[in-house]
């Protein structure tokens, strides 16, 4: 398969026309899977047996911490890439990603911690996955300080791919704690080698909900991505050029 | 040259000029012991309270002082210029970081190490848990330098400094910490501690193979 066509790509200008062209059609994708996922997860999912209405934290909560740990990955790869390759793009598809990240982390964070307080009984508790998942939020805050500490901003992306890739050690740790440790927060039903422990109908909003925040974050990973260009390429002639369209 | 041989060059150079600044390295120490002692003043003199969280007090001094004692690693070398000239001129990042982090943990490591052993027992550390209070310390000690070498290497010179430095690394310190002081827990109850040492052990070995290219990713970066 040639994949040739990827090639001029790696210039920012076509990154930003492919961001302007895809992001009206996410953010539309966005809107109908959300609006899917909330009535099929709010209304249509029948009561859980033990927790009643309160599972439906469920269709925030995990899709958040999906996010948390799919954007971790999304840019310790793009690092990378960065750093074996020195593509720009691979660099701004990092930074980009970093805050977002750290907006899922916390979100999961907090929603966890909403759902807890009725279920558990406790509004935290000490155990393996909220702990690993609380250093997953301080890695992200020092991957976004690092991009922040370097004063050009190719060398802060670098470093920060650094670190995220160090950190990726704790991705394994987080997923697998329900396994290796015996822990409060409950085993993993979706992601294993097996039929899942769920019901379908409670299933299909909890996949229409994840695929929602996936087409979310692509969303805003694009449109973050285009002020990461036009301050990479600040200089060049394209930009100046759209600057004076726009009557900057 | 020799891989042993450049990586004995980097710790004599460390090693003479911690001789010839000896204040400046026995810091890490001296802020090691300091923490401990303040834990007998927060938490008042009860005897059972202080044995019950002696190991893990010991524990989190031991990895304040090992990031706060990492900022001066590269600092020198960086302002003076030296840092620069070993990049641009071709020498062997990996093995230069771990040089340095070697002479870190025989400078930082190995003192907090033997020092834990009277400051332990003056936190009413049971005797019987020493043992392995040491061995979770050696084999975190030299862990923290490894990755601390790295991180530094990655934060040389920058504004927010040690501060910086210790928020970027606490949190991979975290891993460490939590087998390091689980070891111990499992001690006091009797129950075995081979499963935590050997991780311990695991995570060295990883360190060991995987930080160097790290610090020398970080040095490129930062002297590019």
């Amino acid at each position: 398969m040639n994949f040739a066509f990827l090639h001029k790509y790696a210039a920012l200008m076509h990154c930003y026309r492919l961001s302007r062209a895809l992001t009206p059609w996410l953010a539309g994708a966005s809107v109908l899977l959300f609006a899917w996922g909330l009535v099929g997860g709010l209304l249509l999912a029948p009561a859980d047996y033990q927790q009643g209405d309160s599972f439906r934290i469920m269709y925030v909560h995990v899709p958040a911490a999906w996010m948390s740990m799919f954007v971790y990955m999304a840019m310790a790869v793009a690092g990378g890439v960065a750093l074996i390759w020195k593509l720009k793009i691979a660099e701004i598809v990092s930074r980009a990603c970093a805050p977002l990240g750290a907006s899922f982390t916390f979100l999961a964070l907090v929603t966890g911690s909403i759902w807890g307080k009725p279920m558990w009984g406790t509004w935290w508790v000490w155990d393996a996955r909220l702990t690993s998942e609380l250093i997953l939020l301080f890695l992200y805050l020092g991957v976004i300080a690092l991009h922040g500490a370097l004063d050009d901003r190719r060398a802060g992306a670098r470093a920060g791919a650094v670190l995220a890739l160090i950190g990726v050690v704790n991705i394994p740790i987080i997923h697998y704690s329900v396994e290796w440790w015996s822990t409060l927060h409950q085993g993993s039903t979706v992601t294993k080698f097996a039929k899942p422990s769920i019901h379908i109908d409670m299933l299909i909003p909890l996949l229409v909900m994840i695929s929602a925040f996936q087409c979310y974050f692509a969303w805003t990973l694009l449109v973050r991505m285009r002020s990461e260009i036009l301050a990479y390429d600040r200089n060049a002639s394209w930009v100046r050029e759209l600057s004076r369209e726009h009557g900057a | 040259m020799k891989p042993f041989t450049i990586i004995a060059a980097v710790v004599r150079r460390e090693m003479l000029r911690a001789v010839r600044n000896q204040a400046e390295a026995l810091y890490p120490l001296l802020f090691f012991a300091l923490c401990v002692l303040m834990f007998p003043f927060a938490l008042g003199t009860d005897s059972a309270l202080l044995s019950r969280v002696a190991a893990g007090v010991v524990w989190v001094a031991a990895l304040l002082a090992s990031a706060l004692s990492l900022e001066s690693l590269f600092r020198a070398d960086y302002a003076d210029g030296t840092l620069e000239v070993l990049v641009v001129g071709g020498a062997s990042l990996p093995l230069l970081g771990l040089g340095k982090a070697v002479a870190h943990w025989l400078l930082s490591g190995l003192p907090v190490l033997l020092l834990s052993i009277p400051l332990g027992l003056s936190l009413e550390l049971q005797p019987a848990l020493l043992g392995t209070l040491l061995a979770t310390l050696a084999l975190g000690g030299v862990c923290m330098s490894l990755i601390g070498a790295a991180i530094s290497a990655l934060t040389v010179g920058l504004r927010g400094g040690g501060l910086l430095l210790a928020m970027l690394i606490l949190p991979l310190y975290i891993p460490v910490l939590i087998f390091g002081a689980s070891a111990t827990a499992n001690a006091a109850l009797g129950l075995p501690v081979a499963g935590e040492l050997y991780f311990l052990a695991g995570l060295v070995v990883l360190a060991l193979t995987l930080t160097p290219w790290a610090t020398a990713a970080a040095l490129r970066i930062r002297m590019s």
